[in-house]
């Protein structure tokens, strides 16, 4: 596997006069798991769909392992898997059935046995020959990212995979996705607004703010950097314009 | 760029499978299919009883009304067969999913079609068979012609599932009703149960551009005057050829576009 397997340059997005996305540019290294951190608008979900292909960049390009994605979409997406709480599986169908079904896009071999490794893995074993609408979040989850990991992505895109999510739920899917990323070297780029999940997870942060990335690192060199005890500090510091605490005690006493 | 225009059976019928899988599951769902045409074939049967006792016309041509009805229903139920496939799909929230995956837009395409044939043969084949039991007239008694205005009215169907599809990407489920009533708009100018002679000058213009209005023609021919009238055939698979391209096109028109406006996460919702 080539090292960088997303390679984004210059990106952009516009509609009409709105900016989304606005030369971002970026690497995704094979074992590295990146968060895309923003506010609400800030550009995230553009630039996740952009990767995808369900969106035509304005300008700048994405490599995904080697190929331009404008040109050999179909090429590379049988290599990666999105999940998201906003997209659903249908409903009437089992969780194997759904499972069936994208096995069978992905052009995945061994199938039946992957769903029962996924089922075992996931722990949805017994929710297999259950209807995917009867499921509860905490499930419906689960089953979202065995739908993900059907093909057993080399690069992960998930937009906010523990949203709404309860905290005892939340915690098992960031350990699983820990695990996954050990044992496959999956690139994972995760877009979410929960800062804990940032700091357990992601290798890099890049902070996006009205389409541009305004600051990018480590978390914990990104917390130092700002003087602050944890990344959600960061976070604020970053969407309200102050440069570290003194700024922020100053915002507070007026 | 070749990898691009390749085919895969596997990604097609995995679609369909999603789509038999549906229906397995809702015996609602089966029910609806064949109770419409079952319905209607029905009344048409009796009013058709009627009037051959009453009309001279209609008593030279035992079954043209219930022929007529079964073939309108077959073009319809294609239509709707590509259309709901995609509704589906919408009502789901799963197109963002669809979307993502390897499928093309061109297999996608291709499996409504399938899903379509699928479809009509549940609502038809029911209806058919009613009606050799109620009225002891079957439509599979015209032979050969039956093929080929199958083919023509469900090629017809698809052409304007295809671009319903497509309108359902542009303007998301504000189009969904387009689904439900573009067959009716067509239904007057189609010469369903009358000559296309009947319309006013301008309209029969109108009529004559469309594939279903030469089928019907053909059967009218064929049943009342027993005359094969192949070149209607060829008429109207000249048409549909122009028509299923230009619903594909009018589907990966819309399809492109959407991708430029970024509507395509956010369809169903």
């Amino acid at each position: 596997m080539q090292d960088n397997v997303v390679i984004v340059r210059d990106l952009a997005k516009s509609y009409d006069k709105v900016r989304a996305v606005d030369g971002i540019s970026f690497e995704l290294k094979a074992g590295e798991f990146v968060a895309l951190l923003g506010g609400n608008g800030a550009g995230k979900t553009t630039t996740i769909s952009m990767l995808l292909g369900l969106l035509i960049p304005s300008a700048g390009s994405i490599r995904v392992f080697g190929e331009d994605i404008a040109r050999h979409r179909y090429r590379v997406l049988a290599r990666m898997n999105f999940s998201s709480p906003y997209v659903d599986l249908p409903h009437r169908l089992t969780v194997r059935q759904n499972l069936t079904v994208y096995g069978r896009l992905y052009g995945v071999d061994g199938l039946a046995a992957r769903i029962e490794k996924l089922g075992e893995e996931l722990q949805i074993a017994e929710l297999l020959d259950r209807e995917s609408g009867k499921l509860s979040s905490g499930q419906k989850t689960r089953v979202a990212l065995a739908k993900a990991l059907i093909n057993g992505p080399e690069l992960l895109l998930l937009d906010e995979p523990t949203a709404s999510l309860d905290p005892d739920t939340a915690d098992w899917v960031r350990g699983y996705l820990q695990r996954y990323q050990a044992e496959t070297r999956a690139a994972v780029l995760l877009a979410s607004h929960n800062m804990a999940e940032v700091e357990r997870l992601a290798a890099t942060a890049l902070i996006m703010k009205a389409g541009k990335i305004v600051d990018r690192g480590a978390p914990k060199d990104l917390i130092q950097r700002y003087g602050r005890s944890n990344m959600e500090e960061v976070f604020l510091d970053i969407a309200r314009d102050r440069r570290g605490p003194g700024e922020a005690d100053a915002e507070a006493a007026t | 760029m070749s990898a691009n225009i390749v085919l895969s059976p596997t990604r097609i019928s995995a679609m369909v499978l999603r789509h038999y899988y549906v229906l397995r599951s809702s015996w609602t769902r089966l029910l609806e299919l064949a109770y419409w045409p079952t319905i209607q074939m029905v009344m048409w049967g009796f009013l058709t009883q009627f009037l051959v006792a009453n009309s001279s016309y209609i008593a030279q041509a035992f079954g043209v009304l219930l022929a007529a009805f079964l073939l309108w229903d077959l073009l319809f139920r294609s239509q709707l067969g590509v259309s709901v496939s995609f509704l589906e799909e919408m009502w789901s929230r799963n197109l963002g999913h669809i979307f993502v995956s390897p499928l093309r837009p061109t297999e996608l395409m291709i499996s409504m079609m399938v899903m379509s044939v699928i479809r009509t043969m549940i609502g038809l084949v029911p209806a058919s068979l009613l009606a050799i039991a109620f009225y002891g007239y079957s439509i599979y008694s015209l032979g050969w012609p039956l093929i080929a205005f199958y083919l023509n009215l469900v090629v017809f169907g698809w052409a304007m599932g295809l671009a319903i599809c497509g309108f359902l990407i542009r303007y998301g489920m504000g189009a969904e009703s387009l689904a439900w009533l573009a067959g009716f708009v067509i239904m007057p100018v189609s010469g369903i149960y009358y000559p296309i002679a009947v319309l006013p000058g301008w309209l029969q213009a109108v009529a004559w551009c469309l594939p279903s209005s030469y089928v019907f023609e053909c059967l009218r021919a064929a049943m009342v005057d027993g005359v094969a009238r192949w070149d209607l055939m060829a008429g109207a698979a000249a048409l549909n050829a122009v028509y299923v391209i230009g619903g594909g096109a009018v589907f990966l028109g819309f399809f492109r576009a959407a991708r430029q406006r970024g509507q395509l996460l956010q369809m169903g919702e």
